[in-house]
């Protein structure tokens, strides 16, 4: 009986080894994946950074698109994108915070309420170029908005309005019981408690959430392919009615044309583009740091 | 003088203020809406909810407009078009004059092509990142890489889609001469790179779930970490994961820009993975931003190819969505 107790152990002690080069192993392998992604980002940055750097001026700003690449610039695109978000940032975020107080806190838990719940996550599985497709029926024709600021906004804030919604209703849900309470408790009414109370202590995660949700709307670029966004635009729009060009059209456009010279204004645009996302995801990093702690 | 009386008025509303809460408290908030503010407020109580629901209601439409659009409009294009030609034709062909042939297979081909290869990259790669994060990485490796796999995901598509023409395409010819300039291979790999955080990110978030105890049982009874990992921790999280993966084809099918930069606008029903070839989305984006006159027959067929688009990915949107359901552990 000891005689084959310690073969046993012996045998164990042989495949321990064997065991513990074979986690390392896979942990290694691990590690390498994630050495990948974060190499992968890098080379991204690297390469384009490398490429348009030195398009980066004054002037590229200043000057509108160009059939002469050292005359090219991005005036046109990122006023029409400026243009966009004013109507993006208001309808999205009035109807997506609204949908998120009504169905947290007004909504009865009924067979309604988890329809229009499922219906929203599924909508933010849907692609955006066939969200295109809705606003080139419904906003371009049927409107008769033509490709316009309005449509392109319209459209893209559907496309977003999902994302804020479910954002919006964590931070309501998030507001704690006994403030809602407290604020009853004094005599205010659903209304006041909800604009006075959950509304105030929420908006940092609705803000957060929203952000993100914008910087989104800046890249997304199929959706204003399909509603018929031009990308050769050497005016600036002055309503909503006007036609536009927006950034990421405008680095779609570069980017498939054959000569390099115009590669090297796309990876100039991108430059601006990632700036821009990257200043808003600080914001929003920034508001989600500052807020936590509470 | 004319002080007097307005106090007076503050002192009365005051005291039958007092009054009332005295005598009723329990529906306090009730009572005072309507001793104090009269209508008002009531009907403000009354009309808010109704706007509110009335905004929720816009996503609903939202679906109910993208799934009219997208039957009525099919509808006109099988006007045209023989519903069988366009399950069965093997040829993608609008824009001939005399012979236009709509079958919708090359286009789905080249999604799954597109897809297939994007999924081979992306899953490997994604499970393991996932699983070094939670299971091997140390506190300050997991708050360096939870940011970076951010910035990943906020990366827009067309951002990948240049890197994938200017960058992956080059490369992969040097390696591969026989590849040409638009092919399946580099849009799939960027597409793949573009999936990762998704992956990553939702199978982390499953295999952190499993609780604590379970992962030191199996340490405690001399499993190692990459045993505890494969046979425990992996399979009770196995629903979560399969669901990220699901969710990351999913955004593998419905991706356009990177497609439409680097595939080409060539709907092939060859199985080659070198040559140009066209997917769902890009048919859609080619045709858009050429300038296909309302009412014709390509116009019409956008629409049905983002029919058989939004039919596949809802697909698979739902089978995640079962799969997370259905097979979930609980603790």
């Amino acid at each position: 009986m000891e005689n084959v107790d310690r073969i046993k152990s012996e045998e164990m002690i042989n495949r321990i080894d064997g065991r513990l080069t074979k986690n390392k192993i896979v942990k290694g392998l691990f590690f390498i994946a994630t050495l990948f992604t974060l190499i992968m980002l890098v080379v991204l940055l690297y390469r384009i950074i490398a490429q348009g750097a030195p398009y980066l001026s004054w002037d590229f700003l200043q000057n509108f698109a160009s059939r002469r690449p050292e005359q090219a610039g991005i005036k046109a695109a990122v006023i029409g994108t400026i243009w966009m978000m004013a109507v993006v940032v208001p309808t999205a975020a009035i109807f997506g915070v609204g949908s998120a107080i009504y169905l947290e806190e007004y909504a009865k838990k009924n067979t309604l309420t988890r329809w229009i719940q499922m219906n929203i996550s599924n909508l933010a599985g849907v692609p955006s170029v066939v969200f295109g497709l809705l606003g080139l029926t419904i906003f371009v024709r049927l409107f008769g908005f033509g490709n316009s600021i309005l449509a392109a906004g319209f459209t893209m804030s559907l496309l977003v309005l999902p994302v804020i919604i479910v954002a919006s209703q964590e931070a309501v849900r998030a507001v704690p019981n006994e403030l809602k309470e407290a604020s009853y408790g004094l005599g205010a009414t659903k209304w006041q408690t909800i604009s006075r109370v959950v509304i105030p202590y929420a908006i940092p995660g609705i803000a957060t959430g929203s952000i993100l949700a914008f910087s989104r709307a800046i890249g997304e670029t199929a959706p204003l392919i399909v509603v018929g966004i031009p990308t050769f635009v050497a005016f600036l729009p002055s309503g909503v009615f006007d036609s536009f060009t927006a950034l990421p059209m405008q680095i779609y456009n570069w980017t498939s044309r054959p000569q390099e010279e115009f590669h090297n204004l796309a990876a100039a645009g991108i430059i601006v583009l990632l700036v821009v996302l990257i200043m808003m995801n600080s914001v929003a990093v920034w508001i989600r740091n500052r807020y936590q702690s509470r | 003088m004319k002080v007097m009386p307005f106090i007076g008025v503050l002192g009365l509303k005051g005291a039958i203020g007092l009054k009332t809460k005295e005598k009723e408290l329990s529906p306090v908030q009730e009572l005072l809406e309507k001793k104090y503010n009269g209508g008002f407020l009531n009907r403000r109580e009354k009309i808010i909810p109704i706007i509110l629901f009335f905004m929720a209601a816009v996503s609903v439409l939202t679906t109910l407009g993208i799934v009219l659009t997208l039957i009525f409009e099919t509808i006109t294009f099988f006007g045209d078009v023989s519903v069988v030609e366009f399950f069965t034709a093997t040829e993608w062909y609008p824009f001939s004059e005399t012979e236009a042939v709509y079958g919708i297979w090359p286009l789905v081909l080249g999604t799954l092509k597109i897809t297939l290869i994007a999924s081979l990259f992306a899953v490997p790669i994604g499970l393991a990142v996932a699983l070094y994060l939670s299971e091997y990485a140390g506190v300050r490796t997991r708050k360096i890489m939870k940011p970076i796999l951010e910035v990943l995901a906020g990366v827009p598509t067309i951002v990948y889609g240049f890197f994938a023409l200017t960058f992956v395409t080059p490369v992969l010819r040097d390696l591969f001469p026989s590849i040409e300039l638009f092919n399946a291979i580099s849009p799939g790999i960027v597409v793949g790179i573009m999936i990762i955080p998704t992956i990553v990110s939702l199978s982390e978030d499953a295999l952190s779930s499993v609780p604590e105890p379970v992962r030191h049982g199996a340490l405690a009874i001399g499993s190692t970490k990459w045993e505890t990992a494969s046979k425990v921790i992996f399979p009770a999280a196995l629903s979560g994961i399969l669901a990220s993966i699901v969710l990351g084809i999913s955004r593998a099918i419905g991706e356009t820009m990177i497609v439409s930069i680097a595939a080409g606008s060539t709907p092939s029903a060859a199985l080659d993975l070198t040559s140009s070839l066209q997917t769902m989305t890009s048919y859609i984006v080619q045709v858009t931003t050429g300038d296909a006159g309302f009412g014709t027959t390509i116009y019409y067929s956008i629409y049905a190819v983002g029919f058989t688009l939004f039919v596949f990915t809802l697909a698979m949107n739902a089978l995640a969505q079962f799969i997370s359901k259905r097979f979930r552990e609980e603790y």
